[in-house]
């Protein structure tokens, strides 16, 4: 029977994190969740804590790639033998948990939810859609393995990812450069279509100008992660 | 109408120089990166000043234009200059980062002394 610990990284999402873990518990009740709390101002872990899960409560605010690298860690010195990242916004749908976790296997070490493989429903902007093309390129270019969402956190990974990950996350784009760093060292990665929800408190006021430079600089660490040497750490 | 104290300033060997070091300075950089002692962001904004330092020194005719824009006679003065400006911001940044490092490191110290507190409170009253 294999332990399966979710983990949800939450900054200031009191308005739908009660929602997140009720819905997560509804799927499966062996399920373990973990709340990372990063840092958050609101009452994001009070509300967690009423639900009576782990929390785990970060002394300040580390971002998304420390706060899903501590849960990484809380798996791994729990002797977990899978972990999955759900979103504490809500865009990521817990209905689809068991057919990621099921998509796991000796030869795949880590699967992602991925919202652009099938034609989705999901609504982007037209430059998030171009930078997603782009990254997907780059990641091509560098690794030789076509990701057709690699800016998706709703992803589930197996022993030896966690083990490799808890120690080697990256820390300002962690979701692409997560996924150059496991290819490079060897890992597998697959992807699985799913529908995710759209951004349930505002949009994220994003001008044109920032959405460049984020695109630039996401597209350039990629490839800077990708020249970089192999770790000889892991395991 | 340029200044022929501006033109011959840099020098054939002084151009040489320039361009060795920027090259050196883009091969350490590269280095740092692939060795992960450099972040991402900071590997960016390195490599963004050796590069202009490279253009600056390779395109000559470009260092004298811009230093006979800026009023500087001697052109090798531009690229330090240039370089100086640089370190300048990246130096003050640091300074931002250290006061916020300094305040995270004595949160950290501070809860980590209230924990072992915690914890022996709770290992005597066993």
């Amino acid at each position: 029977m294999q332990r399966i610990c979710i983990i949800i990284p939450a900054y200031n999402e009191k308005g739908t994190i009660g929602k997140v873990i009720d819905s997560i518990r509804k799927i499966d009740k062996s399920f373990d969740l973990v709340v990372v709390n990063d840092g958050s101002t609101d009452k994001t872990i009070e509300i967690a804590q009423r639900k009576k899960i782990e929390v785990i409560d970060l002394p300040f605010n580390l971002g998304i790639g420390g706060s899903v690298q501590t849960g990484l860690k809380y798996a791994y010195l729990n002797s977990y033998d899978i972990a999955v990242q759900v979103d504490a916004d809500g865009q990521h749908n817990p209905k689809y948990l068991p057919s990621l976790i099921r998509s796991l296997s000796d030869n795949t070490d880590m699967v992602i939810g991925s919202r652009f493989i099938q034609s989705s429903s999901y609504q982007s902007s037209f430059l998030r859609r171009l930078g997603i093309e782009i990254f997907s390129f780059l990641i091509k270019l560098t690794c030789k393995k076509k990701i057709y969402d690699s800016t998706s956190g709703f992803r589930v990974f197996g022993k030896k990812a966690i083990s490799f990950l808890a120690k080697n996350y990256p820390i300002d784009f962690p979701e692409p450069e997560s996924i150059v760093k496991l290819l490079k060292h060897g890992f597998k990665i697959k992807e699985v279509p799913v529908e995710m929800n759209q951004r349930q408190a505002g949009q994220s006021s994003v001008t044109p100008f920032k959405a460049i430079f984020f695109m630039s600089s996401i597209s350039v660490a990629i490839i800077i992660e990708s020249i970089r040497e192999k770790q000889l750490n892991y395991e | 109408m340029s200044n022929n104290l501006i033109d011959t300033s840099f020098t054939f060997r002084v151009q040489a120089l320039a361009v060795l070091g920027s090259v050196l300075l883009l091969l350490f950089i590269i280095h740092l990166i692939k060795k992960e002692y450099l972040r991402e962001g900071y590997s960016l904004l390195w490599f963004f000043i050796a590069i202009v330092l490279l253009v600056f020194s390779v395109f000559s005719n470009l260092l004298l234009k811009f230093s006979d824009l800026i009023g500087i006679y001697y052109a090798p003065m531009t690229l330090v200059l240039i370089f100086l400006f640089g370190l300048i911001l990246i130096v003050i940044h640091f300074s931002v980062l250290i006061s916020r490092y300094e305040k995270q490191i004595k949160e950290l110290s501070q809860e980590v002394g209230l924990l072992k507190n915690k914890l022996e409170k709770q290992t005597k009253t066993k």
